[in-house]
C-alpha cells in the first residue's frame, strides 16, 4: 500500500499525449478509420482508469506499457462484446476469442505501432483536405492535442477547431479513405504534403509569438517527433524527410535564445551564440549528413543548409554571406516566393550594401500591396531605409509595419527601431547646426 | 503520531471530459501532493475505490445498488495520513489537489483502541 517513495513521482512529459496519439493509430487499426469517435472514447477511457487508480499512490512501473494493456484488454471486450450479438456457438466464440486476441496483440506490438501512427500521419495529411484541416486533425489524432490546446497553438477559438476538426472527420467517413501508408508513386507525393504540414506545425510553434511559450514548444518538438517518426519508417524514409529535420533541428537550436526576459526578440545578429543549443545543432549536421543522399534536392535541403551557415558562423559578422547569397540563389529557382525574395535582399545587404537590397525588394512582385498586408515587408524595407539614410522613409514604412502586427514583442522591436531612427536623426542635425 | 483517514469526495473524472494533456496535469498534482506527504513522512497510503457498490439497509435488510450519490459527491478512495493532530492532518488536507473541481476531504482520526492496564 505503501509506496515509499521520497520524493514526488514524476510521469515522463506528455505521457499521456504521447500514449494518445499512440493508442488513437493503433485502435484506428483495429476498428477502422471510419469509427474515429469509438476509438477516441476507448482512449478517454483508457486515461480515466490511470486517473482513477494511478492518484491514490500507484504509479505502475511502466506506466506507458500499462496504458497500452489497458487499451488493449478494453478492445477485445469490445471486439468480444460485438461477437457476442452475432450469436455464435458457445464453441465457435471460444475460438474465436483466442485468435482475435492474438490478433489485437499483433497491433501492439512496438513496429506496428509506428506503422500506424504512420499510416495515421498520411491519413490526416491527406491532399483533398484543406491544410487548416491536415494540421488540425493532425494535432488532434496523431498528437493528442484537446481542442483547447489546438485553438491555443494555432490562435484560433475553440468553436472554430471544433468545426474543422468535424469538417475533417465527416471528410474521412463519407471518402472512405483507405487507413494505409500509400507506396510508389502516390507515396512520395503524398510525403510532399506530410512534410508541408509538418513544416507549418512547426513554424507555428516557432514563429508566433502571440501564443503561450510553452504550447509553442510543444508545438516543435512535436513537429519534431512526428518526423523523426518519417525517418524512422525503412520504405518512407527520404532524404528530404532527413532534410526537414536536420532544418528544425537548427532552427530549434535557437529557441531559447531568440526570445529575451519579458518576451522581448532579440535579433539574429545580437543572440548570445553559446545560449545556441550544442546539441540540438550536432543533431542539425547529423541528420543534414544523412539527407544527403540520392539525387533529390529538395527546398528542405536548401533551408536546412541555410540554417546550418547560420549556425556555423561563431559570429554574425563572420558569416559566410556569399555561401548564402548562392543558397537563396538555388532557393529562389525552387521556391520564388516572396518572401525568400525578401530574405535573400537581406543577404544582398550585407554583400552589396543597402541600395542593392532595397531596389530588390522593390522589385517583388506585388510588392505594394505585400507592403500594406505584412508586417514583416514594411519592417525590413524601412529598417534598410533607416539604414542607408532615409529616415523619414524608414520612419514611415516602420510605422506601417507596427500598425500591421499584433504581436506586442514585435511591436516593442519596431518601437525600438523607431527610436533609434529618432536618435539618430537628432544626432545628425546637431552636428549639422554645431559647425553652423 | 496519529493515523488519520481521509475520505476523498468529488465529481467522477468521467464527467470533466480531460484531454489527456489535462489528465497528466491532474495526475501530477496528485503525485507532487503524495510527494509531499511523503517527504514529511505523513503518507501512509491510500487506495481507489470502484465506482459501483451495495448498499445493505433497514430493519429487514434488503441489498440494493449503489449508492448512486449525487456525481459530484461521489466516495473516490482515501488515504491513510499520519499527524500530531486532527489540527496538523486537517493543515495537511490542504493540499489536495481537487478543490478546484469541488471535490472534498473528511478528516477522522483513526481511533486506537488503548490495552487496559
Amino acid at each position: 500500500m505503501s509506496t515509499g517513495a521520497e520524493q514526488p513521482q514524476q510521469l515522463v512529459d506528455h505521457l499521456f499525449r504521447h500514449e494518445a496519439g499512440k493508442m488513437i493509430a493503433v485502435l484506428t487499426r483495429v476498428f477502422g478509420i471510419g469509427n474515429l469517435e469509438l476509438v477516441e472514447d476507448t482512449v478517454q477511457e483508457t486515461f480515466l482508469k490511470a486517473l482513477q487508480v494511478w492518484r491514490y499512490g500507484q504509479l505502475p512501473d511502466n506506466p506507458s506499457a500499462w496504458l497500452m494493456r489497458v487499451a488493449r484488454n478494453r478492445t477485445i471486450d469490445l471486439i468480444r462484446r460485438q461477437q457476442k450479438l452475432a450469436n455464435l456457438s458457445e464453441e465457435l466464440a471460444h475460438r474465436l476469442q483466442s485468435s482475435t486476441e492474438n490478433a489485437v496483440d499483433h497491433f501492439f506490438l512496438d513496429t506496428e505501432i509506428a506503422d500506424s501512427q504512420l499510416r495515421m500521419i498520411f491519413t490526416c495529411c491527406h491532399p483533398a483536405l484543406n491544410p487548416e484541416d491536415q494540421v488540425a486533425l493532425t494535432l488532434k489524432t496523431v498528437s493528442g492535442f484537446g481542442v483547447q490546446e489546438i485553438a491555443r497553438a494555432l490562435l484560433s477559438t475553440d468553436s472554430a477547431i471544433q468545426k474543422r476538426l468535424y469538417r475533417a472527420r465527416e471528410f474521412i467517413k463519407s471518402e472512405t479513405i483507405r487507413f494505409e501508408i500509400p507506396v510508389g508513386h502516390e507515396l512520395s507525393g503524398r510525403l510532399d504534403v506530410v512534410y508541408t504540414v509538418l513544416y507549418l506545425l512547426f513554424n507555428e510553434g516557432y514563429n508566433s509569438l502571440k501564443a503561450d511559450e510553452l504550447i509553442r514548444h510543444d508545438l516543435c518538438a512535436e513537429a519534431m517527433r512526428l518526423c523523426k517518426l518519417l525517418t524512422e519508417h525503412q520504405v518512407v524514409a527520404d532524404p528530404p524527410a532527413f532534410a526537414l529535420l536536420s532544418l528544425m533541428c537548427f532552427q530549434a537550436s535557437r529557441f531559447e535564445s531568440r526570445i529575451g526576459e519579458d518576451n522581448t526578440i532579440i535579433l539574429l545578429q545580437k543572440q548570445d551564440r553559446n545560449k545556441w543549443d550544442h546539441e540540438l545543432i550536432r543533431m542539425g549536421y547529423y541528420y543534414l549528413n544523412l539527407s544527403s543522399r540520392g539525387d533529390q534536392l529538395s527546398v528542405y535541403h536548401i533551408e536546412s543548409a541555410i540554417a546550418a551557415e547560420h549556425c556555423l558562423a561563431p559570429s554574425f559578422e563572420s558569416t559566410n554571406w556569399s555561401a548564402l547569397l548562392q543558397l537563396y540563389d538555388y532557393l529562389l529557382q525552387r521556391k520564388p516566393s516572396p518572401v525568400v525574395r525578401l530574405n535573400r535582399s537581406i543577404v544582398v545587404a550585407q554583400l552589396e550594401g543597402v541600395h542593392a537590397a532595397i531596389d530588390l525588394i522593390l522589385d517583388i512582385p506585388g510588392i505594394r500591396t505585400l507592403l500594406e498586408q505584412h508586417y514583416i515587408y514594411p519592417a525590413v524595407l524601412g529598417e534598410l531605409y533607416g539604414r542607408a539614410g532615409n529616415c523619414n522613409e524608414g520612419r514611415r514604412l516602420l510605422q506601417m509595419a507596427y500598425h500591421l502586427t499584433s504581436s506586442l514583442a514585435e511591436k516593442r522591436l519596431l518601437q525600438d527601431k523607431l527610436d533609434a531612427l529618432t536618435v539618430g536623426q537628432n544626432d545628425h542635425e546637431e552636428i549639422h547646426r554645431r559647425p553652423g | 503520531m496519529k493515523d488519520f483517514l481521509f475520505i476523498f469526495r468529488g465529481p467522477a473524472y468521467e464527467d470533466l471530459h480531460l484531454t489527456p494533456e489535462e489528465s497528466q496535469a491532474a495526475m501530477q498534482r496528485w503525485y507532487d501532493w503524495i510527494g509531499e506527504l511523503s517527504a514529511k513522512d505523513r503518507y501512509v497510503g491510500g487506495e481507489p475505490l470502484h465506482k459501483e457498490g451495495k448498499t445493505v439497509q433497514g430493519n429487514k435488510p434488503v441489498v440494493t445498488d449503489g449508492p448512486f450519490a449525487e456525481g459530484k459527491e461521489l466516495l473516490g478512495g482515501y488515504f491513510i495520513v499520519k499527524a500530531e493532530s486532527l489540527e496538523e492532518a486537517a493543515q495537511l488536507a490542504l493540499g489536495y489537489p481537487d478543490f478546484r473541481i469541488n471535490g472534498s476531504v473528511e478528516v477522522r482520526e483513526i481511533m486506537k483502541i488503548p490495552m487496559p492496564s
